[in-house]
């Protein structure tokens, strides 16, 4: 029996093949080297456009002329090329990807390491850099070794106050930075039942944290419904029974809000043992967590309420922005206290819109903590909406109430 | 191919973020790449880059997707990068402009002489020859090559 990347790739474990892929994408970020090396590949050729996208996230809008100079170049491209173009406050690549774009059992490559974000839809999503896309856009495909998997094994219901990120966050804390490298993870079991798509897409974003190349959930009635809603009629893939190199097993109802501790994503402490660390700023947004369910889950905590520090909230996209105002619940952010950043990937990467300074400690929703990431001599802390939103209030790490 | 140089020894899991900062990447002047690879590790190793083969810990090159930290190494003049393992983007990324890299866990002393050939999978260091796993044929060709700019442009 074949493993879901296996039935997709269409070989097996260790085989090397050349794929066409079904979508490929890039940002303004490594858009402006692939747009070089695809000019000195050929500068004239390319493939399918209709499977090609770029989205502007990483630096939106502009911080300075270089940069703009560089965007200009790329939208221009982008333009001219008739390829799927995102401007700045569009969003964020991967979420973008995620709004009825990428479906079950597709072949979908990113320039960007949190492609894998994609697996949620029981697509094959995966990671490269920005010369492999260049190739991507000549010929329309590119090569891959099929990987081995490991199986993540989830049963029962989340209880208390945890949520996917916890979660996900402890699957990276027991398999290590490079505990899956080379190798797919499969999120299968029971459990998953209870899990939405944007809990999905939390489990299969920081898959790239533990070293995997891809992060697979099967496609199944939640997957079917989230695409019907966006004008898609897909099928179910049947989970097969398959051999993993490594086997995890979560009872959701043993997962308690954590905490991963500077510089490293995979150490993760109970959020209970940080509780009363000072903070500077709270950050809620990105690929991991910048989601509507995540906007208003940090509502639902802060409303009528007051944020005692600095606080960025940023959706992955325009889509969700434009939600959270018509519901309201924008309103209740800003009553809080907290400010908007533009659709895009906000302070996560350390370019712009919420730079931390040396000593400072930021709690962030996102998925790296790496030494100064967000700002040389800045310390960040990666937790959950629920812990971002209570520590907020409280200006220390503070474990969420059950709600 | 074949190559020598001399070790420059670095710890296990080094980040991309580690290997040159994201504050350096909004541009494609790639002697800033040069000047602040590692920066945030030990801003003075630097030069002593020229002609280096990096041993490395395990999990080299984890972390984001960004292509400038391998051109930024080959610019600083690294010869190959030797570590047990890679994270897997910055593999294809390291074959992709034309800098090779060995899975190997050698032990490393600072400036001891190592010489390698990627086709014939072997190193030589500290008096000793260790096998490595060869790349695939594809990798060996993209490198072969120069990269994989050049190995599209000989495969138009």
């Amino acid at each position: 029996m074949s493993s879901l990347s296996e039935r997709i790739l269409g070989a097996s474990a260790g085989e090397y093949v050349d794929r066409t892929v079904d979508r490929a994408f890039a940002h303004d970020g490594t858009g402006v080297l692939a747009l070089e090396a695809w000019k000195r590949m050929s500068g004239v050729r390319l493939s399918d456009t209709s499977k090609l996208y770029l989205h502007f996230d990483h630096i939106a809008p502009a911080n300075n002329s270089t940069t703009a100079a560089l965007q200009h170049e790329l939208r221009v491209f982008a333009k001219s090329s008739f390829m799927h173009f995102s401007d700045i406050g569009g969003g964020i690549c991967h979420q973008l990807m995620s709004e009825g774009v990428v479906l079950p059992g597709e072949i979908v490559v990113g320039a960007d390491s949190h492609s894998v974000t994609l697996g949620a839809f029981g697509a094959f999503a995966t990671g490269v850099g920005a010369t492999d896309m260049a190739a991507i856009w000549l010929t329309g495909e590119t090569w891959f070794r099929v990987p081995e998997s490991v199986g993540i094994h989830i049963t029962g219901t989340f209880s208390g106050a945890a949520e996917a990120k916890d979660l996900a966050l402890s699957y990276v804390g027991k398999l290590g930075t490079d505990g899956a490298t080379y190798h797919a993870l499969e999120f299968v079991g029971e459990g998953m039942n209870h899990l939405t798509m944007d809990d999905r897409l939390v489990l299969s974003n920081l898959s790239v944290e533990a070293g995997a190349k891809a992060g697979l959930c099967y496609a199944d009635d939640v997957t079917v419904r989230y695409l019907k809603e966006r004008g898609h009629t897909v099928a179910s893939q049947d989970y097969e029974s398959c051999t993993y190199v490594e086997n995890l097993d979560f009872d959701l109802s043993d997962i308690v809000p954590v905490v991963a501790v500077p510089h490293r994503v995979d150490t993760v402490k109970p959020a209970e043992q940080l509780s009363g660390l000072p903070i500077d700023q709270v950050f809620v947004g990105t690929c991991t967590n910048g989601r509507y369910s995540d906007l208003e889950r940090f509502a639902r905590i802060v409303k009528g309420r007051k944020v005692t520090v600095r606080t960025i909230v940023v959706p992955a996209s325009a889509e969700i922005l434009m939600k959270a105002t018509r519901s309201g619940i924008l309103t209740d952010i800003l009553e809080a206290g907290c400010t908007i950043g533009t659709p895009g990937c906000g302070p996560c990467l350390g370019y712009h819109q919420g730079v931390i300074s040396e000593g400072e400690v930021c709690l962030s929703t996102a998925n790296r903590n790496f030494k100064n990431r967000m700002g040389v001599g800045g310390e960040i802390y990666l937790s959950s909406v629920a812990t971002a939103a209570a520590s907020a209030l409280e200006g220390a790490i503070t474990v969420p109430e059950v709600t | 191919m074949q190559g020598e140089g001399h070790a420059v020894c670095l710890p296990a899991d080094i980040d991309t973020d580690m290997v040159i900062a994201g504050r350096y990447l909004r541009t494609k002047d790639r002697s800033i790449w040069r000047a602040r690879v590692f920066e945030d590790l030990d801003p003075t190793i630097a030069p002593r880059l020229q002609g280096a083969v990096i041993v490395a810990g395990k999990n080299f090159g984890c972390g984001s997707s960004r292509e400038q930290a391998p051109v930024a190494l080959r610019e600083a003049g690294v010869v190959a990068v030797i570590a047990p393992s890679f994270a897997r983007i910055f593999f294809r990324n390291a074959i992709n402009v034309g800098l090779p890299l060995i899975e190997s866990d050698l032990a490393c002393s600072n400036g001891m002489k190592i010489a390698f050939s990627i086709r014939d999978g072997w190193v030589d260091a500290g008096g000793k020859r260790y096998k490595v796993r060869p790349l695939s044929p594809r990798m060996q060709d993209i490198l072969a090559a120069g990269g994989l700019v050049e190995y599209w442009r000989s495969h138009p």
